[in-house]
Order: structure tokens, then C-alpha cells, then sequence
């Protein structure tokens, strides 16, 4: 223990005055040019109490003093382990599934909110997976298809009075053929160059919606968008059919978690499948795969294309759900967060992306208690997840370890 | 006789840099040729342009009497044309067997891709032990052997081979060149060899061309050119 202690005192000292130093200008200065210290030091007290326990806990562990505590926490999560994988995969998706279902009986419509957004963004996730996890290519423009989705709904459903449901194939095409547009010029590039090219379109694409007054209406959006409705058989007199519109959060919440087991399911057939295959041929080396005669232009505009169809779907739903869209929800920071959650999940792992999408989704509404250091917490807790489990929090089976990480 | 695959007088060039200056070669149905030369000579760059990589800027090239000049590069498994790419090239995270089946992904017929896959099985027992193995995690003289298994199941009529010895040991080196003939041999199956290793290609090989800056200085009969003076001097370190 003291051996370890001496080992890292001194830039744990270094570090606990790096943080005063950074914590003081954000609390210490205020508005009025007036300076103060009372608030800096109580907070960075805190601060260092609560890391300086972790460290004592963390340095009693490595020094195995903990032994009688750990042990049997160890135990424990290896007979769960075990338990765990005697129960077929099956009885673990059903369950998840009757929790997904029974979940808007059960709570508030705070709580739905957020697990609708949390589907919204698995169904993202899951789209732009097949573009960077599986075809490798970098797409910092994803959020564009998504624009496009949505666009497609609100201007379809007040223009015309198209239904949700008819706009939704119409929508995820559009996002589509918006794919192949933009798909077609970029995919001679690789790597860098086709991130950078892709940031461009996808703020290209921002920008149109921005400022085309006449058919967008610029960045006061489209009002009055209709929700989703269905046909309810109704009693009242006779029997008929009544137009039902699906305004409260828990339908909403359905529709979401049906497009999100449809984008599952789409996902993961695709993964096992030829193209799949091919695919991921592309990600590990572009001329050997050509050399072997996989088609790589014509299968990298399909993973464009199908990526943007899953956005355009989840667009199409996030502007009925929103009953508006504005310009300002297809920002580079959206895609950035999207990217974010494939990263951090696991490229490549659907229950990764899944878990990795609820993460960045609920761990802003965890923090708010932290008021205006909420993306502050939230920043840290990205930068602890990713030095603890770099390769996702659950890191797809098929794809190991880079080729970079094992040279390290 | 026809040439299976010829080139004539094939210019290609990254970007201003002039990389082939009309190269023609020939290659006969089911012998194996060797293309030596000194490093840039333009070796890698001949066959990158014959499987339609590297684009060719003046110059034809035919295979079975057909120009595949200007073809897309994939369409040439199909016809029989398979490279096996320097510095190997094997999908370092899809498993051996993955690697494998990805050199079939052209190919619809079943029970042909299995038996091939059993072929190859038996050329490397070494893969067969490690078909759920990460390509990347296998050994050097492993991916090489993966890397010409792959392009095995394509079922080429003409192999085009890149520095096959590149970075190997000598014992696996003459495996793998043992290997070269055995397919040779027993399936008449043509092979177009690029090697800095010109002794171990020259013998290998029936005939050889020598390159040098772009273009071809010499070609004749393997047995002559290693007996060859100026050869043995340039190329055999004598």
C-alpha cells in the first residue's frame, strides 16, 4: 500500500492542482469583473475528498487488502455469469422485450419521453453502423438522411395530407436516393478525405433547409404537422372505422420501438449476409476485396443507401412525433453524437450500439442535477467509458482487436 | 500457340511519374513466368495494371484474345484472372474461413465453393487448423498461405502472384514456391510470378522477363537467363 502510495503521489498531487487550476476561472471569475476563492475551494474540496476516497479504495484493492470484500463480489458475478449463459439468448430477448412493452404502463410521460428518444437514436445507431462499422467508412454527415426523413413527412403530410404511414416507405426512399446523390461523388474517396467531404454535405444539406424561405420555410421550421393515425373500429353507431390520431406519448412510444425492432432485425440480417460479408471486405482492405471481385463501388453506394434509409425512417417518426421540424435538430453536433454512440457501444455490435445510444441519450437527463455542468459531467463520463472499454462498451464478437491497438 | 494473357506495349503512370513505358509480355497457357527486377522497376505495377487497379494510360491488354483493358477490376475473378497482391493483403479481422469465402463471393455454386475449400484444406493443413482464427493473428508465412488460398477459390485460370516470399523464412519460402508448382503441375493452372528473389522465381519458372525502370531489357527461357552473366551479376548478387 505504501509502496503503491509512493508510486503515484506525486502527479496525483499534480493533477488535484490542474483541476483547481481549471476549476477557478469557471466559478472563481464572475460577470461583473469581480473575483472571489470561497466557492473554487469548497467545491474543488469536494471534488478532491471524493477522488481522493476513490484512490485509497483503488489503492487498498491493487494491494490486495480488499481481499475479503472482493472475493466474494467476484464469486458472485462469476456465478451470475454462469447463470447467465445457461439461459438460452432467446428467453433473454423475450424478456427484454415484454420490458420494452410494459414500460409506458409503468412510468411517467418524462420517463417515455426519454425512451423515445433512446429508440429514436438506436434506430440512427443502427444505420450508420452499417456505413462506419461495417463498410468502414467515416460519414460525419449522417444526420443529413435523417433531415431528409423528416422533411420528407412534414412537407408531404401539410402540402398534400399524406398519411404517416404512407410517407414513411416514401421517406425512407427519398433518404435513399439523398444517399446515392450524395454517396455517388464522395465514394472515390477514402478515409479523411471522405470525412471531411461527408461534414460538407451533410451542413450542405443544413444549410438548403435553412434558408429555402418558399419550400421549407428557413429556420422557423414547419408547424402542424399531423401524428400518426390509425383506423380504430368504432361502436358508437354501427360499426365503422374512426381516424384516430395517435397524439399521446405511449402510441408514439410503440410506433418508435416497432421501427427500432425493425431496424434490429434489418440490421442483423444484414450483418450475417453476403453483402454483409462484402461489406466488411471493404473495411479491411479496398483493393484485395476489388481484387477478389466484390463489386466495391456499387456495394459502398448500397451501404450509403441502406444507412440513409434507416435515417429517413427515424426522421419520418421524429417529425411526427415533434408534429414540427426546424433546421436546427440536423446539426454536425447531431451527428457527432450519433457517431458518438456507434463508438462508444462498439462499431459494429448491435446490442453495443443499443446500450451505447441509451447511455448518451440518459446520461444528460441523469446529470441535470449538475445544472449548467451537466455537459461537463457528461463529457467526463464519455472520456472515463472510452479509457475503460475502448473498444465499445460491448464490442462486437466478430471484429477483434485493430490492427493499431495490438502494435500498442 | 495463343498467349492466354498478353500485353502490349502498356504505359501507365502515377501521375506525372511514369511507372511502365511499354511493357508487352506474353503468357502461354499452364506455364509459369517469372518477371524479375530491381526495386521500382514497375514489377508490382504491371500486374496491379493487368487486374484493372492502376489504370493504363497507352498500350492493350488481352486475356484469352480479349481486351481487358478499361474492364472494372472485379469483373476479373469471374473471367479467371486472380491476383494474390503483395504484402499479402488477407482481411486481417474476418476469420481464415471468412477470408476464404470472401475469394468464393463471386461464385453461386455450393457444393463446388465446399469441395474448393476442402482443396485448399489440403494445399495448407495449417489453415484448417485455424479456420476460426482472426486472419490477422496468424503468422507471416500463415497469411501468405491464406492470401493464395483465397485466391485459389476463385478458381483462376491465371494466378498472378506478387512477391510471394516477401518478409518469409526460407524453409516457408520453399513451401510455398513447392506449392506454386504443385497447383502448376497437377492443374495446369498458369502463373505470372513477380519476385525480387529472381534465383528462386527463375527457377520456379519456365520463362522470365526482366524489368528494368518501366520497361522490359531482356526475356528468354528461365534456364538462360540464371545462367545469364549479366543477370547473375544485377539480379543473383555474383
Amino acid at each position: 500500500m505504501i509502496q503503491e502510495f509512493k508510486k503515484i503521489w506525486k502527479p496525483y498531487l499534480i493533477g488535484l492542482l490542474w483541476l483547481l487550476g481549471l476549476l477557478w476561472p469557471l466559478l472563481g471569475i464572475h460577470p461583473d469583473g469581480t473575483l472571489s476563492f470561497a466557492r473554487t475551494f469548497t467545491v474543488w474540496l469536494y471534488i478532491a475528498t471524493g477522488i481522493s476516497i476513490c484512490a485509497v479504495i483503488y489503492l487498498l484493492n491493487k494491494s490486495d487488502a480488499l481481499g475479503p470484500v472482493t472475493a466474494p463480489i467476484g464469486n458472485a458475478r462469476k456465478a451470475l455469469g454462469a447463470f447467465g449463459k445457461t439461459v438460452p439468448t432467446w428467453v433473454w430477448l423475450l424478456a427484454l422485450l415484454v420490458v420494452a412493452l410494459i414500460y409506458p404502463q409503468v412510468t411517467n410521460r418524462y420517463a417515455q419521453d426519454v425512451a423515445v428518444n433512446v429508440l429514436i437514436y438506436i434506430c440512427l445507431g443502427l444505420g450508420l453502423n452499417i456505413v462506419v462499422g461495417l463498410a468502414g467508412m467515416l460519414d460525419l454527415g449522417y444526420i443529413a438522411f435523417y433531415g431528409v426523413g423528416a422533411y420528407s413527412y412534414a412537407l408531404l403530410n401539410t402540402h398534400f395530407g399524406i398519411s404517416f404511414w404512407a410517407t414513411l416507405p416514401i421517406a425512407a426512399l427519398l433518404a435513399c436516393i439523398a444517399g446515392c446523390i450524395i454517396g455517388y461523388p464522395t465514394l472515390r474517396m477514402r478515409g479523411d478525405y471522405l470525412a471531411i467531404v461527408t461534414l460538407g454535405f451533410g451542413e450542405i444539406v443544413r444549410i438548403i433547409l435553412n434558408n429555402w424561405m418558399s419550400v421549407t420555410n428557413g429556420p422557423n421550421g414547419i408547424l402542424g404537422v399531423k401524428a400518426p393515425s390509425i383506423f380504430w373500429p368504432s361502436f358508437a353507431e354501427g360499426f365503422s372505422f374512426e381516424l384516430l390520431y395517435l397524439k399521446k406519448l405511449h402510441y408514439l412510444y410503440y410506433i418508435a420501438l416497432g421501427l427500432a425492432i425493425i431496424t434490429i432485425i434489418s440490421v442483423r440480417n444484414l450483418n450475417y449476409s453476403r453483402i454483409g460479408r462484402a461489406w466488411e471486405s471493404i473495411r479491411e482492405d479496398e483493393t484485395a476485396a476489388e481484387l477478389m471481385g466484390v463489386n466495391t463501388f456499387l456495394l459502398k453506394l448500397l451501404a450509403y443507401a441502406m444507412g440513409a434509409l434507416f435515417a429517413g425512417l427515424a426522421g419520418a417518426f421524429f417529425c411526427a412525433r415533434m408534429r414540427f421540424v426546424s433546421p436546427e435538430s440536423f446539426t454536425f453536433l447531431e451527428s457527432a453524437m450519433v457517431l458518438s454512440m456507434v463508438v462508444l457501444g462498439g462499431m459494429g455490435s448491435i446490442p453495443g450500439i443499443m446500450l451505447g445510444a441509451a447511455a448518451l441519450i440518459v446520461l444528460p437527463e441523469v446529470f441535470r442535477e449538475f445544472e449548467t455542468y451537466r455537459m461537463l459531467a457528461f463529457g467526463l463520463a464519455m472520456i472515463v467509458m472510452m479509457l475503460f472499454r475502448p473498444a465499445g462498451l460491448i464490442p462486437a464478437k466478430r471484429v477483434g482487436t485493430r490492427s493499431e491497438e495490438k502494435e500498442g | 500457340m495463343e498467349p492466354i494473357l498478353e500485353l502490349k506495349d502498356v504505359y501507365s503512370s502515377y501521375g506525372s511519374i511514369k511507372a511502365l513505358k511499354g511493357i508487352s509480355l506474353k503468357v502461354f497457357p499452364g506455364e509459369i513466368v517469372a518477371i524479375i527486377g530491381a526495386n521500382g522497376a514497375g514489377k508490382s505495377t504491371t500486374l496491379m495494371a493487368t487486374c484493372g487497379i492502376v489504370p493504363i494510360d497507352k498500350g492493350d491488354i488481352l486475356y484469352q484474345g480479349k481486351s481487358i483493358s478499361g474492364l472494372m477490376a472485379e469483373k476479373l475473378p469471374i473471367m479467371g484472372l486472380c491476383q494474390v497482391p503483395e504484402g499479402r493483403r488477407i482481411f486481417p479481422r474476418l476469420t481464415v474461413h471468412e477470408n476464404l469465402e470472401l475469394g468464393a463471393f463471386y461464385r453461386k455454386d455450393r457444393a463446388g465453393i465446399e469441395k474448393d475449400m476442402e482443396r485448399v484444406y489440403d494445399l495448407f493443413p495449417v489453415l484448417r487448423d485455424r479456420t476460426k482464427q482472426q486472419g490477422g493473428t496468424l503468422s507471416g508465412g500463415e497469411q501468405q498461405m491464406l492470401a493464395i488460398a483465397r485466391a485459389l477459390m476463385t478458381r483462376p485460370k491465371v494466378l498472378l502472384m506478387d512477391e510471394p516470399s516477401l518478409g518469409l523464412a526460407p524453409l516457408i519460402v520453399q513451401r510455398i514456391f513447392d506449392i506454386i508448382h504443385d497447383v502448376n503441375e497437377s492443374e495446369g493452372m498458369t502463373i505470372l510470378l513477380v519476385e525480387q528473389n529472381a534465383n528462386l522465381a527463375l527457377q520456379a519458372a519456365q520463362r522470365g522477363y526482366v524489368l528494368e525502370t518501366g520497361t522490359v531489357t531482356m526475356e528468354d527461357d528461365a534456364d538462360k537467363l540464371l545462367h545469364n552473366e549479366e543477370i547473375r551479376k544485377a539480379y543473383l548478387g555474383e
